[in-house]
């Protein structure tokens, strides 16, 4: 990897491990996102696709090595904390709270925020970006079709005003058609607020399709890392992700 | 005609108990929802309630209002404690370790506060606060303390209502119970919610026990141990976990209690509560108004 000054990265992670008791999810793992990046993070199932996420959202903690935000250490921050600083991640399957309504779901997302003006921009924003949320505000989180829900979680992190955000599959359950309009929405979100997104996805094509840059990961290593571009066409990937 | 009215009265009765039950109720609910976690000692701090009102009466014989204001700061203060030193250090720790600390919190409190030099173990009439008034509203009969009780109990509960549904705080706690990860990835600072919940929880607690005081004005270090047995079974009544379901819990049990005393002997006014609960585990054990089982 190119050793570029630091501050030019947003986040960056630096040789992290990451183990669950015994089994060892994440060895010695490497990545950087620069700042309107949006980077993606391919694997198989099992891969620790999820286990990265968590770990830069605070709710795991790595054995080794360090992560920093805008220059700053994050590792030891407990998860609030983390969001406070501006990451905010999208858990794998929605993890919408079924039993509170959508507009308190999105509350909770902008629990951080203090700024009532800023706040209500936000709340905004995300009925701006996810219409279909607006009509089903006072409905139970639970109630709302899966890709719904997925435009929920994402609102959700929205109202949490974050600089970096973190998707763990967005496309998890949904109709092509669906994961094409998250997708663009994604871009949107990406464009117009200048967020940098990490999204790590099974669906390669969308990924590859949508990031600047992608990583590979496999057995919780980095395999292979470059321009979406060009790991499009690369032979291994094409092989292991991409085939028919 | 003279059946009904007794029937009504029974009624009145056991509402008054019931409300009790209710808001103790509430406290064991709450924090098993946020933690899991059976606190046993929750009964001590509506003892403590009770003691804490009978001193800010007897000897300083401050107004009703004040009194009430203290003692659920008093109480919210030994629950945020409780949790802080004996229940926070175990967050990772087994379920079980944490159950046995709850009753050791219990017992604690219960013998600490029995020895001589503290309030011993004996009963102390509770003062009254105001002279007790009847009125006779021909189909039954009503006390002023009744009426504090119901009135008390309805304004606890509607503002718990407004925390619960309308502050952030509540919306945090409602996510807590149900995700604890997933709450703190939105931002929630969990020890802080749990915090929250313990306080309310314990002032609710106080409530009750200032309302108890007040209708049964005989007190002792021990006499939280059956209202919080039948209070925690009137919260697995309503589902443990289920905020409504701690008052629709509380109400029953108390109605029950009252109805056996009236209609079949004061012997069997515990053994009835006791049956409830064996048949609520063995047929519907998540509750009225509980959805799933979970494994605790
Ligand atoms: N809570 C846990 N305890 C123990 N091992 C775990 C835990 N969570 C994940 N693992 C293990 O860590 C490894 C990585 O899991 P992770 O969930 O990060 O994979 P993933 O790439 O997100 O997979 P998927 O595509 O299926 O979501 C797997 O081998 C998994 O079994
Ligand atoms: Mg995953």
């Amino acid at each position: 990897m190119n050793k570029i000054k630091n501050n030019t990265f947003l986040l960056e992670i630096d040789n992290i491990t990451v183990k669950y008791s015994s089994i060892t999810a994440l060895k010695d793992l490497s990545l950087y996102i620069k700042k309107g990046e949006m980077l993606s993070v391919i694997g198989a199932n099992g891969a620790g696709k999820t286990t990265l996420l968590k770990t830069i959202a605070g709710a795991l903690k790595p054995v080794k090595g360090d992560i920093r935000f805008e220059g700053f250490s994050i590792k030891q921050l407990r998860p609030d904390k983390i969001v406070k600083h501006g990451i905010v991640m999208v858990p794998e399957g929605r993890k919408i709270f079924p039993d509170l309504t959508v507009k308190e779901n999105l509350e909770l997302g902008g629990y951080t925020i203090k700024d009532r003006v800023l706040k209500k921009e936000l709340f905004e924003l995300v009925l701006k970006t996810f219409p279909r949320l607006k009509d089903r505000l006072k409905q139970h989180g639970g109630t709302l079709s899966g890709g719904e829900q997925q435009m929920l979680a994402m609102g959700r992190a929205l109202m949490g005003n974050p600089r970096l955000l973190l998707l763990d599959e967005p496309s998890m359950g949904l109709s092509p058609i669906f994961t094409r309009e998250i997708f663009s929405l994604i871009e949107l979100i990406r464009k117009e607020k200048s967020i940098s997104i990490i999204i790590v996805e099974q669906n390669a094509h969308m990924a590859l399709e949508h990031s600047q840059r992608t990583y590979v990961l496999e057995n919780g290593q980095i395999t292979m890392e470059g321009l979406s571009s060009e790991l499009k066409n690369n032979p291994k990937v094409i092989d292991a992700y991409l085939g028919v | 005609m003279e059946q009904i009215s007794y029937i009504l009265q029974q009624v009145v009765n056991g509402i008054q108990l019931g409300a009790v039950y209710a808001l103790i109720a509430l406290g064991y609910t709450m924090v098993y929802g946020v933690l899991r976690l059976i606190n046993f000692a929750h009964g001590d701090v509506f003892m403590l309630g009770a003691f804490v009102a009978y001193f800010l009466i007897s000897k300083f014989g401050l107004p009703v209002y004040l009194v009430f204001i203290l003692t659920m700061v008093s109480c919210a203060l030994v629950g945020y404690v409780i949790e802080k030193v004996a229940y926070k250090p175990l967050r990772d720790a087994p379920k079980i370790s944490l159950l046995i600390t709850a009753v050791g919190v219990s017992l604690f409190l219960e013998y600490f506060l029995s020895l001589k030099a503290l309030f011993t173990p004996n009963y102390i009439p509770f003062p009254k606060p105001f002279e007790i008034e009847t009125y006779d509203l021909s189909f039954f009969v009503i006390t002023n303390v009744q009426l504090l009780i119901f009135i008390i109990t309805f304004i606890s509960l509607f503002i718990l209502y407004l925390l619960i549904y309308k502050t952030r705080y509540g919306i945090a706690m409602r996510a807590v119970s149900y995700d604890k990860e997933t709450a703190s990835l939105m931002g929630v600072g969990i020890d802080g919610i749990i915090s929250f919940t313990f306080i309310i929880g314990a002032s609710l607690a106080g409530v009750g026990g200032i309302l108890y005081g007040i209708a049964y004005p005989q007190i002792n270090v021990f006499m939280g141990i059956m209202p919080g047995i039948k209070s925690f079974i009137a919260a697995v009544l309503g589902g443990i976990g289920i905020i409504h379901g701690a008052v629709v819990g509380g109400l029953i049990i108390g109605l029950c209690e009252v109805f056996v005393s009236a209609f079949l002997s004061s012997t069997f006014r515990d053994g009835v509560i006791f049956i409830i609960l064996f048949a609520v585990l063995l047929f519907r054990p998540m509750g009225i108004f509980g959805k799933r089982i979970e494994k605790v």
